[in-house]
Parts: C-alpha cells; sequence; structure tokens
C-alpha cells in the first residue's frame, strides 16, 4: 500500500463560521481541551465559531448503550441542526468522535430512508416547534485543526521534538473507532490510513509509531465499560493495545476521541495497580494527550491553562523533553490561585525498575 | 410468511412463525442497512474486541439472521451473546460483502427490548441501569455524563486524578472553562430549564420515554420473579455489579 494512500481520503472541510457542538466525554474529562480549541480558532487561526448554550447531548452513548431509539436520537440531533440554523451557520464542527460518527450517520440515513428524516423533522416540530436546514459541512474538531496545520506550524513556539537532543518525538496516533469506521469517506485518510492525526505530528516535527494494533478500538465498548460488570473488556482492549505499542518506545500518545484518550489513560493507571505493569520506556506510564493539548503545546499554551493536570498519567515528562517552561505549584490551583491540593500518588507514575513491560524484540 | 401463532409475551401481542421476527428486524433501517448477503468468511470475528474477550462470533449472529429462523432468532433475541458488542464497528469497513454486524446487533438489542426478552440474560438486564444512569441524566441534565455520575467509589479505575477533580469539581472546573454548573456557554455548563423541557417532549413524541417505560416494566416483573422487591435499587445494583464469569 502506498504511503500516500490517506490522499485517496481527503474531504472538504469548512474555512470559517462554525456552529460547535460539544462532547459530554470530552466536556468532563478534558474540559480545558475544548476550551483550548476555541482558543486556537478564535486566537491562533482568527475564526468565528459560536458556543451556544442551548445545546445539549446527542444522546450517542445512550443510543450506543442501546436505550435511547434511533428515532429519538434523530430527533435530538434534528435540534441541533435547528439551533445551527437559527443562530445563522451552516457549518459544523463537532468535539464528540461519538457524535461525529453519529451525525454522519444520521445524514446518511436520511439520504437512504429519507422516511426517517420527515419523521425526525415531524417529531422534532411537535416537541419543540423547530425546523432545521440539515449543514452544509460537517467537520470534526480534529479535522479542522488538521485543515489549519500549516498555520499552527507557522505560529509554533516549539515542535514536538526532544528540545535536548532534537530528535523528532515518537508519537502513537489513537483514531477513535467511529471517526471513519462507520463512513471512511467522513475521515481523512480513511479508516485503514487515517491521517487526521499523523498529518499534525509530521507537520509538527513529531514522528509517528506504526505498530500492530493500530486500528484496534481502545476499548470503550459503551456498556462494556459504563456497566461496572463489564469493565473486564475495556481494560483487557487497552492492554492489547498498550502491549502492541510499547516496543515501539513511544514517548506521549495522542487521539482525537475523548473517549479514547481517558480510557488509555486511566486504564494504564488500573493496570499498574492491578499487574505492577507500565509501557513507558522508562518504567512510567505513557502521557496521552489530547489534539488540542498537542496543538497547544506547539502554540506555547500553558499546561495547566489547558487542563493537563487532569490527566492520571503525568505529562510532565512530555513537557521537559519538548522543553516547555511549567510552574509545578501551578498544578494544582483552583479559579482564582487559590491552593487545591494534590491528588494521591499512583504507581503509574513512580519509577520502578522491575515495572518496566518487558520489550519483545 | 409463513402461519402464525399468537403468543403473550407480557409486554404486548406478537405473531410468530418463520420468518416472522425476522420481518419485525426488517421494520429497522439499520438492519436493512446492515444485512447484505454473508458468506461466511469471518473477517468480521477476525478483527473484533468482544470476540477476542467473550465466547462471540458476529458471523454466526449474521448467519443465523439471513436464516430467518424463528427459533434461532428468539433464541438470540433472548441470549446472552447479542449484548457482547461493543459497537465499535469495527466490522463495518472490513466486510468484503457490505454487511454491518455491529447494526445488525443494534436491531437485535431494540427488538429485545420491545418483546421484553432483554430480561432472559444477565448482560440484557444490564439495561436498566444504563437506562437509569446515562438514559436518566440525559433527561435531567442534558447530558450523558457530568463529573458527579462518574462518582469515584464505583468508578476505582479512575484513579487519584480523578477522585481529586470530583472532589475540587467547582475550583478545577472553573479554572479550565466558564459557567461550570450555572448558566451560560461552556463545558458542563447548567443547561435551562426550557431547554431540558424541550429535550424531555421529544422523548416524548418519538418514542424514548416508552422505550424507557418497557425497560423498567419488563425489569420490575423479572425482579419480582427473581425474589427482589420489583425493580428497585438493589436490584439494579445486582444488575450493574454482577458477573457471573460464564461470559468467555
Amino acid at each position: 500500500m502506498k504511503r500516500s494512500s490517506w490522499k485517496e481520503y481527503e474531504k472538504e472541510i469548512a474555512d470559517d463560521h462554525y456552529y460547535y457542538a460539544r462532547s459530554c466525554i470530552r466536556q468532563n474529562f478534558f474540559p480545558g481541551s475544548e476550551t483550548t480549541f476555541l482558543r486556537i480558532m478564535r486566537e491562533a487561526l482568527g475564526k468565528d465559531i459560536y458556543d451556544d448554550p442551548r445545546h445539549t447531548s446527542c444522546t450517542g452513548i445512550g443510543y450506543h448503550s442501546d436505550i435511547v431509539p434511533l428515532d429519538t436520537t434523530m430527533a435530538v440531533v434534528a435540534r441541533q441542526f435547528a439551533l445551527m440554523t437559527e443562530a445563522g451557520y451552516e457549518n459544523i464542527a463537532i468535539s464528540c468522535i461519538t457524535s461525529f460518527g453519529l451525525y454522519t450517520e444520521i445524514l446518511e440515513t436520511w439520504h437512504e430512508f429519507p422516511e426517517t428524516e420527515a419523521r425526525a423533522r415531524e417529531n422534532l416540530f411537535k416537541a419543540t416547534g423547530r425546523e432545521f436546514r440539515k449543514p452544509a459541512n460537517i467537520a470534526h474538531t480534529s479535522d479542522i485543526v488538521f485543515h489549519n496545520r500549516e498555520v499552527i506550524a507557522a505560529q509554533a513556539v516549539r515542535k514536538l521534538v526532544n528540545a535536548e537532543t532534537g530528535a523528532p518525538l515518537n508519537i502513537v496516533e489513537h483514531i477513535g473507532c467511529h471517526y471513519a469506521k462507520i463512513f471512511p469517506k467522513s475521515g481523512i485518510g480513511g479508516s485503514e490510513f487515517p491521517y487526521v492525526l499523523a498529518g499534525m505530528v509530521e507537520e509538527w516535527g513529531g514522528r509517528v509509531v506504526d505498530y500492530p494494533e493500530r486500528r484496534h478500538c481502545c476499548g470503550f465498548g459503551f456498556r462494556n465499560y459504563i456497566v461496572q460488570a463489564n469493565r473486564g473488556f475495556s481494560i483487557a482492549n487497552s492492554r492489547k493495545k498498550l502491549e502492541s505499542m510499547a516496543p515501539y518506545k513511544p514517548d506521549m500518545m495522542v487521539a482525537n476521541c475523548p473517549g479514547c484518550a481517558m480510557f488509555l489513560d486511566k486504564w494504564q493507571y488500573a493496570i499498574a495497580e492491578m499487574e505492577n505493569v507500565t509501557y513507558g520506556a522508562d518504567g512510567r506510564g505513557i502521557p496521552v494527550l489530547t489534539y488540542e493539548e498537542m496543538a497547544g503545546l506547539v502554540l506555547g499554551y500553558d499546561p495547566w491553562d489547558m487542563g493537563m493536570q487532569m490527566h492520571q498519567v503525568d505529562t510532565e515528562q512530555v513537557l521537559q523533553k519538548m522543553g516547555v517552561r511549567y510552574d509545578p505549584a501551578a498544578k494544582f490551583l483552583g479559579r482564582a490561585g487559590k491552593f487545591i491540593g494534590a491528588p494521591a500518588a499512583a504507581a503509574v507514575n513512580t519509577f520502578s525498575g522491575d515495572r518496566i513491560y518487558r520489550i519483545k524484540t | 410468511m409463513g402461519i402464525y401463532t399468537t403468543v403473550w409475551v407480557g409486554w404486548g401481542v406478537y405473531l410468530c412463525g418463520m420468518g416472522k421476527y425476522f420481518d419485525l428486524l426488517m421494520e429497522d433501517v439499520r438492519l436493512r442497512e446492515g444485512l447484505k448477503a454473508c458468506m461466511n468468511c469471518g473477517v468480521c470475528t477476525g478483527v473484533c474486541p468482544s470476540a477476542e474477550f467473550y465466547d462471540y462470533d458476529p458471523r454466526r449472529i449474521v448467519n443465523t439472521i439471513q436464516g430467518r429462523d424463528d427459533a434461532e432468532i428468539e433464541a438470540l433475541l433472548r441470549s446472552e451473546t447479542i449484548w457482547y458488542c461493543g459497537e465499535c464497528m469495527s466490522c463495518r469497513p472490513r466486510c468484503p460483502r457490505g454487511n454491518t454486524p455491529g447494526y445488525i446487533i443494534q436491531a437485535l438489542r431494540t427488538l429485545s427490548q420491545k418483546l421484553g426478552f432483554f430480561v432472559e440474560s444477565e448482560k440484557g438486564r444490564q439495561q436498566l441501569a444504563l437506562k437509569r444512569t446515562i438514559g436518566q441524566h440525559i433527561l435531567d441534565k442534558g447530558y450523558c455524563i457530568t463529573p458527579r455520575l462518574v462518582a469515584p467509589g464505583i468508578h476505582p479505575e479512575q484513579g487519584p486524578v480523578w477522585e481529586w477533580a470530583v472532589a475540587n469539581d467547582t475550583e478545577l472546573f472553573s479554572r479550565l472553562s466558564p459557567n461550570y454548573m450555572e448558566a451560560g456557554a461552556g463545558a458542563i455548563r447548567d443547561i435551562d430549564r426550557e431547554t431540558i423541557g424541550e429535550i424531555q417532549r421529544i422523548f416524548e413524541v418519538s418514542g424514548g420515554a416508552a422505550f424507557f417505560e418497557n425497560i423498567e416494566a419488563a425489569s420490575d416483573a423479572k425482579a419480582r420473579e427473581m425474589g427482589f422487591d420489583g425493580a428497585t435499587d438493589e436490584y439494579m445494583k445486582q444488575t450493574y455489579t454482577f458477573n457471573s464469569g460464564n461470559h468467555s
């Protein structure tokens, strides 16, 4: 397969004027990443993006847990389109991968089965009196950062390189399944060679790690994580990926799906506690960044203003490699600079020579 | 279509005969989109994260459905099997014949709940916990989750940083985004009551509320059969935590 095969799956991404659709999971676990995305859009790129307080969940997690029927989800998504229409926008920028997949799927379903669109319109009107136009352009927010990667590179304060040696950082990119596995044409690079994150990494000076389980699911599996009795599924699939990537000694991971970023981070903690195993080359965990955080570091943003203190695997090892100057004490400050204490220590952040994953070479 | 027999299942009347379950499934656009003609190559099973972890074979499920045999499909609707899929949809781009086993699973799960069969399996009974957590949160808050729903006590895997984040949520989230749990734009803002009312009305007119009620009613009957005093919190907790270990 040719290296440039991702170019067979390019898509049109609107240049400006977006309606922002927030993500339940990203807001919860990475609220600073959504703030950072808006900052990049407005300050670094000079774009117009509308953050609507009336926007809600698309029901995606409920839909994929099979408790919310398709007609209901379609009507809720139709309401988002109505809000977008009323606000005068036609380009939608979606923060969540589950939502992005769902919006894409709904638009395709409406095209394939027009009676479902008619029902969604009727249900929405009955419930809210609202009507809508379908978006002219639909993009995941990582698509938009990819689209502007060269503009960001031109403003870069630092690159994705080891500041001491000048060597590119080894970066594992993880693409959320619903970004392109449902509709390969909806993602840059399709489902087999997604380039949306790899393009950012390469543009900003890093090196992308290719490894056997690169396209394997992070292990969310909706009901397979949410229900406590099922979480073995989730951790087992994350571990499969971690074991596959460890021999390539990644300096960090980056994900475009907020759930994936959270699971690949938190399950490293759990595996370290349960089995005394970590996957980083130095005996600690491998930091997992969101692409907003990665872009923000390149642009010189403060890591704690971006919320990187919310990661379970400490991100300082990446900051130090990149030569980022940061205030260690500011990590634990709340609003108005109030000290709020520090989390308890965890094995995944503590060096131990006997914990290093046995790297098979 | 064959000769049908009227059968009571507790939550409604339906007709049973060769191909009837298949016809019911075909009312779901996801089945029409997801089932073409399976040649049993097994690529879907090869790439499936659930097949690695559970005794699960999406190839066999697709083959059962395209066989249209009512008894076999009913057995699936009452089984543990249909609840193993993680809906990652890794199967979809890989199938050389354009099938989507994940869509077929979605149609099966929906029908299993409509007919009340979901309570006949350990994994199926978990739908009550999903409805009362994620489902209720959408109706009450407008989000699938908010920080305090991911309570450290029932999410020990989230680790000490999350425990710290939840304990200091107002301070921490307010540093990172405007309007935490307050009116206005921003992450985890308080969504206004008018908006919440619209979401609730959408659920009512589009079948979501009735679907929830059906999960409750079927769960309540099953809970009593299992010796609980109805679908109590104790029953829900049991569905949320119990794992027989008979799934792989």
